[in-house]
């Protein structure tokens, strides 16, 4: 019993984090498409505005699973085969930000923040 | 053939970490190869199915049924680690007394057996997932001759986790019987936290959770968590090297919800000893 409540209690902090800074983050996304066909990223230096968070919409149109994968962005998404992966990213600083595909190293990508 | 490896490797690696802990934990405890068997079995089961329905994972939940999926598994697994925990620290000591009296397994515990079966599950379903993507994907696009030499790079990455389970288990038992219970204890305390700010994390990723995402400190210049060590602190402690302050929070309130459990059910008298 205490076990769930103590749960229960968790839950509801968690639910009221929520609520009361929800309202801030809602901020509209930068949003980035990038398309996988034959192992290659179209395009492959995406550009995205600075300070602004951004969604990477990685579509694959090959017909094996890709995993999208940045050590910068902190990145690591399956996308598989002929689906579009959405990915978050958190306002970033003016720089390049490289990706790549985790299953097929040579597929590689660099997004462009400024 | 060695890039299959290392990916291969880098997937079962947490794995194997989290199934040589419970191993060592359920040392000695009759019927726990068959839970701890079972659950890599379920999860392999579960991994296989779920890179099935791959894609329709991804696109549900507006294309964050990965993260979504991920973060509820995540959570069970908190549930069953703290679960048992509590259940030891209640009947841990009897356990103990009964070991040492008969000398050898004795069949008790099989109740939060069931709950650390389901923690190897889930751990073998998170990372076998992609390793079956992954494995399924070379498969059904190479050309014959190279094909064959990514599956033996996989094979040999399988091989390479299942000896990080082996040697984890060792290890742990080199540690002396009568602080083996209190150092198991602390692994799994810190194992569910660093998994409850791993889902954390997931929701994050997915947008469910908005609140305190600010970064707090940037330590990937000293240890990054993509590294060999950093993933292993990652999975035994729950090491980030950006972590928000959310992430922080649940982490902290996971530990201290546990060690608050433990001494409340430490503290109650072994009334039940026959029980």
């Amino acid at each position: 019993m205490v076990l769930i409540a103590t749960r229960r209690a968790a839950a509801a902090l968690l639910v009221g984090a929520v609520l009361t800074a929800g309202g801030v983050a809602q901020a509209q996304n930068a949003v980035v498409h990038i398309t996988v066909k034959n192992h290659r990223f179209e395009p492959s230096e995406p550009r995205a505005p600075a300070n602004r968070p951004i969604t990477i919409r990685v579509r694959n149109l090959d017909s094996t699973a890709m995993e999208f994968e940045s050590v910068r962005l902190r990145v690591e998404k399956v996308v598989a085969p002929n689906t579009e992966g959405v990915i978050n990213v958190r306002a970033l600083s003016p720089g390049r930000y490289e990706f790549f595909d985790d299953f097929h190293k040579q597929t590689r990508g660099t997004l462009v923040v400024e | 053939m060695l890039a299959a490896l290392l990916i291969v490797f880098r997937e079962v690696f947490e794995a194997g970490l989290i199934v040589g802990i419970v191993m060592a934990v359920t040392a000695g405890i009759a019927g726990r190869g068959w839970w701890i068997g079972g659950g890599a079995a379920a999860g392999v089961l579960g991994a296989c199915l779920l890179a099935l329905f791959a894609a329709s994972l991804s696109a549900a939940f507006e294309g964050f049924g990965q993260e979504l999926f991920n973060a509820a598994i995540l959570l069970v697994a908190v549930a069953m680690l703290t679960w048992h925990n509590v259940w030891m620290a209640r009947h841990g000591r009897e356990l103990a007394a009964q070991m040492r009296a008969a000398g050898h397994a004795v069949k008790a515990g099989t109740k939060s057996l069931a709950g650390l079966g389901v923690v190897v599950a889930i751990a073998v379903l998170r990372e076998g997932f992609e390793v079956v993507l992954f494995l399924y994907g070379v498969a059904a696009a190479s050309e014959p001759g190279s094909g064959l030499a990514i599956i033996a790079g996989g094979i040999a990455g399988l091989a390479l986790g299942v000896a990080t389970c082996v040697l984890t288990y060792l290890g742990l038992l080199t540690i002396p019987s009568r602080h083996l219970f209190a150092v198991t204890t602390a692994m799994l305390a810190f194992l569910a936290a660093g998994m409850a700010a791993q889902a954390v994390a997931f929701l994050q990723a997915a947008n469910a959770l908005t609140a305190l995402g600010a970064t707090l400190w940037d330590t990937s210049w000293l240890l990054s968590d993509r590294s060999v060590l950093g993933r292993a602190l990652h999975t035994l402690i729950g090491y980030s090297d950006q972590p928000t302050a959310l992430e922080l929070l649940v982490y902290v309130a996971t530990l201290a919800v546990t060690f608050a459990l433990l001494k409340l059910f430490a503290r109650e008298p072994a009334a039940e000893a026959t029980a």
